[in-house]
């Protein structure tokens, strides 16, 4: 799947396409400066005491005494299989299901339908999510409540365990619902920039069928964009935290919030074991990115010879089918639980088997409207300054990298990946200290640095593949047509790729809005935004409450993402205007 | 969190080590009124509560007319976080100009911090307002056993009681042993938080009340063969249980609050509670169906109270007794006891306050999700902390797959 053979269009790298100002030239150092610094220190800090070592309350160094504490847990066997098993198949069925999804419609975009599902969906933070899921699938939930009592016969919710199930089969569906919209925007991001509708016209005139000519033609174009999109998605999904907690069993949790759990113990001495599972975590996060990137040039092997034997396969379409119908499930299943949080924030008495509750309030509104401005402009400050600096940086590595045609991009710029495939609970804590050591703890500077780490990243991985792609012929030909590289920048690159940087931007927001845990350590708690309010209203387990934040943190990416879908319309409209005139 | 604040303490070590913790200085209470005024007050408070935000946001506008204080709520998921944080500082020498000013707190945080000597104080005796503290509660002189000692300062009171939702149960236990017999009748409609919340564990420690051979062990800091043979009785009990708890006895609430919405959804029928007022609360605002009734056990059950401390190394000591005394007011009392604000009973002696601020104490008897006042009262002191963490890790091994 990898790409190979003469099958891949690689873009092509110019060399010293025109000269480099200073300040540029060191973009990238810069850019991961501020990244190596923090992540550094983080995970230094979990590594040590891993190991035994931790100043101003223990140092016995370079003792297994931790790991001894961590394997004598209760049911650690258990707390891995289950991170292992859920991580990797929700991994695997996103990924074969976005494949699918892409194939069976080919060459069409998403319908605007499906764009207006996706938005809320993905602009919606992973615990409020978490929350509305698990009231669609549990036993006394909307599912069971729309066939009961008249199908089931139930009066009373069944006592089977549908979420927080002890194999974390919800924790892997809660996981789909966000995952799977978040590689559909990458694959349409990476299609954009392929000629998908001529290269499956000329394989359907010579007799393949739409699902194999995408898979054989189509697919090994897109995937090395995808590749880290998808690695991001494997990270997260084995360490994710919030939604283990909602949907996952908590007898015994998942690896991570077994850590957390023992990070947050009112007693020092389990400090060690968390440390130890922290690092744990990293090496099942490394492993498994490891594993699938060894699988994929299996896989590429693989299919080298199956694209060249030629075959025109028709057991590809029912599936393909199948994965389509599965995404549009998982979308509805998303949108429904959204639902359910507004349904439920304006609840007064809704119990089994109502469909709908039997008297509805505003107070929860009402007291809520008061104490909800502050944490909205301080989440709205954060996410602009962090996606505004993210943006910046980004674009002025990847200029950099142009102009000088550096292929020094793979040496350097993969470590802005770290904070994305390093479980956040192992290295915020050790990033503290450097906040601590800065005079920064607790301020909002602190609280952007933090997030930045994280909406970086995403920025790069949404901006990075799309700005490579552009067909270097068009700054070649402004270039020779006398055009400063800076104006080509700005006359030619930017309005080209004026959409995937405006999704750029609005993925930073989201990214930036779903930060929990960095929030609280850099902010020291006192910095309070939507999602630290709704993490810590939805540890009182108030489905209302937590509908009002829900319903507030949605809205604000999804003006971003509304943002990032209308101004390139509206420019192509003018363009066409002008063009036309 | 802990790592953060230990972490926080290598660091600051460096930076601030070698002051020394400022005594705590005497002075009439007129003279704390006069350092409070203009002090910001950073209160460390489990924020999972969306009503309790609401109070303290009461206090925070009372005590900023009164007495000149910004009240500013650092919301917790868990109040170790600021245990956590204090004890760092600790480390880290930072002895003054700490970033935690008051905190909510009992048990197992109060203990630790105690033990350590990181708490400012006694500091209760002179808070005017603490000679309407009743003295006759032992749960306000001893938390957890622990002697308050005038280093916290109680605010609420808090008893274990029983939620039942009588639309589809009519008869509920009122003593440990008669459970397991009840759960056969009732399979999979009772549960209890999980171990690792206060309201499992405690759960746990009345049933270890009523079972143990000699109680009174219970009262002193666990050992092993304490431990050993205390506990007996309650595997063996807890072995009828747990097959016929909720989902089996292989999954539990994370907390009470989930389980309230176990019994709003209907999932489970019966669910301990450490607020005998919380169904009158939660009827009130409409998040339980008026089916609900509240009991207590024969014989009692576990209480204790809510204190709020201020760790040593505080930068707004005075600003934070203003507070704590405020909380103790009659006017903050009876707020704070009103079914619409928290509910529950109050730590003040209504003997000693004047018959207008009694009133403000409406009786509420007629109120039919509250337990009846005969019931309540008979209160068990909660074991030395060191029994809930040697509980809750046999548990674990026992029952974690």
């Amino acid at each position: 799947m990898t790409n190979g053979g003469g099958l891949a269009v690689q873009p092509q790298q110019p060399s010293g396409l025109g000269q480099t100002s200073s300040w540029l030239r060191h973009a990238p150092q810069l850019t991961v400066a501020l990244f190596l610094v923090p992540i550094g220190a983080g995970l230094l800090g979990t590594a040590l005491p891993a190991f035994g070592w931790l100043p101003g309350v223990a140092s016995r160094p370079w003792t297994l005494a931790p790991w001894r504490a961590l394997w004598a847990q209760p049911g650690i066997g258990t707390a891995i299989g289950l991170t292992v098993t859920s991580g990797v198949s929700a991994t695997l069925l996103s990924v074969l299901l976005v494949f699918g999804w892409c194939a069976h419609r080919s060459h069409r975009p998403p319908g605007r339908l499906a764009r207006a599902v996706m938005g809320p969906i993905l602009a919606a933070p992973h615990a409020a999510m978490a929350i509305g899921v698990a009231f669609l699938l549990a036993p006394s939930g909307w599912v069971v409540r729309l066939l009961s009592p008249w199908l089931t016969g139930w009066h009373q919710p069944p006592d089977i365990a549908t979420v927080q199930d002890p194999y974390g089969i919800a924790l892997t569906v809660g996981l789909l619902v966000k995952e799977v919209p978040y590689l559909l925007l990458m694959s349409v991001s990476a299609l954009g920039q392929v000629p998908v509708q001529r290269q499956l016209d000329a394989a359907a005139a010579l007799g393949y069928g739409r699902t194999g000519a995408w898979l054989k033609l189509v697919l090994p174009q897109i995937y090395a964009q995808m590749r880290l999109p998808i690695y991001a998605v494997l990270a997260y999904a084995l360490s994710v935290v919030d939604m283990a907690l909602i949907l996952g069993p908590g007898n015994p949790p998942t690896l991570s919030v077994l850590a957390l759990r023992w990070f947050s113990s009112p007693h020092v001495r389990m400090y060690f074991p968390a440390a130890a599972a922290a690092l744990l975590q990293f090496g099942i996060v490394a492993l498994s990115i490891a594993l699938w990137r060894a699988s994929e040039v299996l896989i590429a092997r693989l299919a080298r010879q199956w694209i060249a034997r030629g075959a025109r396969h028709s057991v590809l379409e029912p599936l393909a089918a199948l994965a389509h119908v599965l995404v549009g499930a998982l979308a509805l299943l998303g949108a429904a639980s959204l639902l359910a949080l507004v349904v439920w924030s304006g609840a007064a008495g809704w119990r089994f088997p109502d469909l709908l509750p039997q008297r509805w309030s505003s107070a929860v509104w009402h007291a809520q409207a008061g104490t909800v401005l502050w944490p909205l402009g301080t989440t709205l400050l954060v996410a602009a300054a962090a996606s505004a600096t993210a943006l910046l940086l980004v674009l002025a590595c990847l200029e950099q990298e142009q102009r000088s045609g550096a292929h020094g991009r793979s040496r350097t710029l993969w470590l802005l990946y770290v904070p994305l495939l390093v479980p956040q609970i192992a290295f915020l804590f050790g990033t503290q200290v450097l906040f601590t050591a800065l005079r920064l703890d607790g301020t909002l500077l602190a609280v952007i640095w933090s997030h930045l780490l994280f909406v970086l990243p995403y920025v790069f991985l949404s901006l990075a593949d799309p700005w490579r792609a552009l067909d270097s012929r068009y700054a070649r030909t402004a270039l020779a047509l006398g055009a400063s590289p800076r104006r080509v920048f700005l006359r030619i690159k930017l309005p080209l790729l004026l959409r995937p940087v405006l999704i750029a931007a609005a993925v930073g927001v989201a990214v930036s809005v779903d930060q929990y845990l960095p929030t609280i350590f850099a902010g020291a708690g006192r910095v309070v935004t939507l999602t630290t309010e709704a993490v810590t209203l939805a540890s009182g387990g108030d489905r209302r409450v937590t509908g009002v934040f829900a319903v507030l943190q949605s809205a604000l990416p999804l003006v971003g993402y509304g943002i990032a879908v209308l101004v390139p319309r509206m420019r192509r409209g003018s363009l066409r205007v002008r063009s036309a005139s | 969190m802990r790592t953060r604040a230990l972490m926080f303490a290598a660091a600051a070590g460096v930076l601030l080590g070698g002051l020394a913790p400022r005594p705590a200085s005497a002075g009439t209470w007129q003279s704390v009124l006069e350092r409070a005024r203009g002090q910001q007050v950073y209160f460390d408070a489990w924020g999972g509560s969306e009503r309790f935000n609401t109070y303290i946001a009461w206090v925070a506008r009372q005590v900023a007319a009164c007495c000149d204080v910004t009240l500013r709520e650092v919301p917790l998921e868990d109040t170790s976080q600021a245990v956590t944080q204090v004890i760092a500082q600790k480390a880290a020498g930072q002895n003054r100009n700490g970033t935690i000013d008051l905190i909510w707190i009992n048990g197992p945080n109060f203990y630790e911090l105690k033990r350590r000597g990181l708490l400012y104080g006694p500091f209760a005796q002179r808070l005017p307002n603490d000679r309407l503290v009743s003295r006759r509660d032992r749960e306000l002189r001893y938390d957890f056993t622990v002697p308050v000692d005038g280093y916290e300062s109680p605010w609420r009171t808090a008893q274990l009681v029983f939620i039942y939702d009588s639309a589809y149960v009519k008869h509920v236990p009122l003593d440990i042993r008669a459970f397991p017999a009840w759960v056969r009748r009732h399979p999979g409609r009772f549960t209890f938080p999980q171990v690792e919340n206060f309201l499992g564990v405690a759960f746990l420690e009345q049933a270890l009340y009523a079972l143990a051979p000699n109680p009174s062990v219970l009262e002193r800091p666990v050992t092993p063969a304490a431990f050993a043979q205390a506990t007996a009785p309650l595997w063996a009990w807890f072995a009828q249980l747990r097959p016929f708890l909720w989902r089996h006895g292989r999954e539990y609430p994370a907390s009470g609050p989930a389980e309230r919405q176990l019994l709003e959804d209907g999932e489970i029928d019966l669910m301990p509670s450490f607020n005998p007022a919380s169904a009158a609360v939660d009827v009130a605002t409409g998040r339980l169906p008026k089916s609900v009734r509240t009991v207590v056990l024969t014989g009692g059950t576990l209480g204790n109270a809510s204190f709020v401390a201020i760790p040593y190394n505080a930068a707004h000591k005075a600003g934070a007794m203003v507070v704590a005394n405020f909380l103790l007011s009659p006017a903050a009392q009876a707020r704070a006891g009103e079914i619409r604000a928290l509910g529950g009973p109050t730590v003040l002696d209504l003997a000693k306050l004047t018959p207008a601020q009694r009133a403000r104490f409406r009786a509420q008897a007629d109120n039919p999700w509250l337990p009846a006042a005969a019931a309540l009262g008979h209160v068990l002191p909660e074991p030395h902390p060191s029994w809930a963490v040697r509980l809750a890790a046999a548990w674990e091994r026992r029952y974690t797959p």
